[in-house]
């Protein structure tokens, strides 16, 4: 990635970070009704991620992942914003189609490893 | 470098082949954005996941694109299903929903998707040959498509997958590039009993280590011996997928772009070696054998589906034998395996044994197939992993014949002994 942050999907948001401590693949992790993580794998399983600032290293597991966000800006519990160490399309795909046909702009930025470590959980961010 | 677009795809993404190409190519080249791609390129082939429902968005992009008149460009095939569109009867979940998912199903064969409901299109007929592009979805034939077949496709997702059938183009970048098909990481399974080295079980457990600790990066795994057969180099893929985030692996003299360890790293040294010990594995397996007790109220095999290979080993397990009544014994599959199973008499040996072979979908994604949310056991580290959070379910994930003679006993029944040390 040549400059930092690099915006996989545009947008402005702002809200509270929830800095996940592992990757979170979506689907089989979010539960797109509610907003909440379902992962019983993940550390953070039974947090919601709605409106938050999700920040996480990168996405993982299923390629379904871009048809759960999709549902959940549908539903209206997604995150304000996704970022991430590292670009991941199958993320990135379910914002971009969300603003082919809802004409919602939820931005998924991707950050060097360094500005990745200074957000945490509670700080407020805007992007 | 910005993205460059040739001629024809200028030409479709200003409406010249229709609004549904349009729409298409308009999100091929965010895609291709997004990842700083400098051009598209040209795919044989696609592989679309899309056509599993996770809701009304879902059903609204596909019926979108069939409005705008979309049709595929490129041999397409699909992935899985919600319902087993042979056997309706066997979902028993919310009729409203099995019936968005049959809408589902009918947009994307509208589309000109080819009715295969497999995950495991590479047990289909036509598979893509080495090095040529294709796009494929769902994650467990992506790892097998680059690792095995040597085919080039990215980690593509819903949505995209139709998309670049219906253009015919993909962003060149990722998976499809030679630079970032090396291996990062090196796992070296030497260390391990051979008795280990040479059982099934090994495969999908050392997966699941593989996925958990690599990430995002290439994994090799060396000092297996050469040569595995792709049912285990499947079930390792599948697994990795699922607890990390790869599109491929390789795995020296087994996989092509690894004929030794040193062209698998493409010459570069790696960014880490673990040693793997049986700790570690018995570490991996123990995370995904969620279960407390040893009351058993289904098996589930076949995610990724059954091959016929799979198959050859399962029907002797249980040729004459019985599944015990309290036990729900099902077999996920494609259909076009499903149809070699009835030719060989195969489906009636697992039949009159007390198994059902469910066919276009999985167990794992709906307690609608499974029939209830008792503890469960399977051979396949991916369906370990997803069944908990999407059933509700325990889980007890081990060898094929540990879960054929617990279904016979009605009870969890396992032999540790090529876990234990010494």
């Amino acid at each position: 990635m040549a400059d930092f942050p690099h915006f996989l999907c545009p947008g402005q948001a702002e809200g509270l970070v929830l800095r996940l401590d592992e990757p979170l693949s979506l689907w089989g992790g979010l539960d797109a009704t509610t907003g909440r993580i379902i992962d019983q794998h993940h550390p953070q399983v039974g947090m919601s991620v709605s409106g938050t600032m999700l920040v996480m290293p990168s996405g993982r597991g299923s390629s379904s992942a871009s048809a759960v966000l999709l549902e959940a800006i549908r539903c209206g519990t997604a995150p304000a914003a996704i970022i991430m160490e590292h670009p991941d399309a199958i993320v990135a795909l379910g914002a971009i189609v969300a603003a082919e046909l809802y004409d919602v702009a939820l931005p998924v930025v991707v950050v060097s490893p360094q500005t990745l470590a200074t957000y945490i959980t509670g700080d407020s961010l805007s992007l | 470098m910005p993205l460059r677009l040739t001629a024809e795809d200028q030409q479709l993404l200003d409406g010249g082949s229709g609004p549904g190409a349009q729409m298409a190519m308009r999100i091929v080249v965010r895609l291709a954005e997004a990842l700083e791609a400098e051009q598209l390129l040209t795919i044989s082939g696609a592989h679309v996941d899309s056509c599993l429902y996770h809701g009304p968005s879902t059903l609204a992009f596909a019926e979108r694109l069939l409005a705008l008149g979309a049709s595929v460009k490129v041999p397409t095939t699909l992935n899985v299903s919600s319902l087993d569109l042979l056997h309706p009867d066997l979902f028993t979940g919310d009729p409203k929903e099995a019936e968005q998912s049959r809408l589902l199903t009918e947009c994307y064969k509208g589309l000109g998707g080819q009715p295969t409901w497999t995950c495991a299109p590479y047990q289909l007929d036509e598979r893509p040959g080495f090095g040529q592009h294709v796009a494929w979805a769902e994650s467990n034939a992506i790892v097998f498509a680059n690792s095995v077949l040597g085919a080039r496709t990215d980690r593509y997702g819903d949505f995209i997958d139709i998309c670049a059938a219906i253009t015919g183009r993909a962003p060149a970048a990722g998976l499809h590039l030679q630079e970032n098909r090396r291996a990062r990481r090196v796992f070296d399974v030497s260390g391990l009993p051979s008795a280990l080295l040479d059982s099934d079980w090994l495969f999908p457990v050392l997966g699941a280590l593989v996925g958990a600790t690599t990430g995002v990066q290439v994994p090799v795994v060396t000092g297996v011996p050469g040569g595995q057969p792709e049912h285990r180099l499947k079930s390792l893929g599948a697994a990795a997928a699922s607890s990390g985030g790869i599109g491929m692996f390789h795995m020296v003299g087994s996989t092509p772009e690894a004929p030794t360890l040193s062209e698998a790293l493409g010459g570069v040294d790696p960014l880490s070696t673990m040693q793997v010990s049986l700790t570690d594995l018995n570490q991996a397996r123990a995370s995904l054998s969620t279960a407390t007790g040893l009351s058993l109220s289904s098996v589930c095999l076949g995610t990724p589906h059954y091959s016929l290979d799979e198959f050859a080993v399962l029907v002797p397990l249980l040729s004459g034998r019985q599944v015990h009544p309290s036990v729900n014994f099902l077999v996920s599959t494609g259909r076009g395996i499903y149809h070699e199973l009835q030719l060989r008499g195969w489906l009636s040996t697992l039949e009159a044994a007390g198994v059902t072979v469910v066919v276009d979908t999985c167990t794992y994604l709906s307690p609608a197939l499974t029939g209830g949310t008792g503890p469960a056991m399977t051979d396949s580290a991916k369906w370990a992993y997803y069944a908990p959070s999407n059933l509700g379910v325990e889980v007890t994930l081990a060898s094929t014949a540990e879960c054929v003679n617990s279904a016979i006993n009605g009870v969890v029944t396992v032999d540790e002994s090529l876990w234990a040390n010494g």
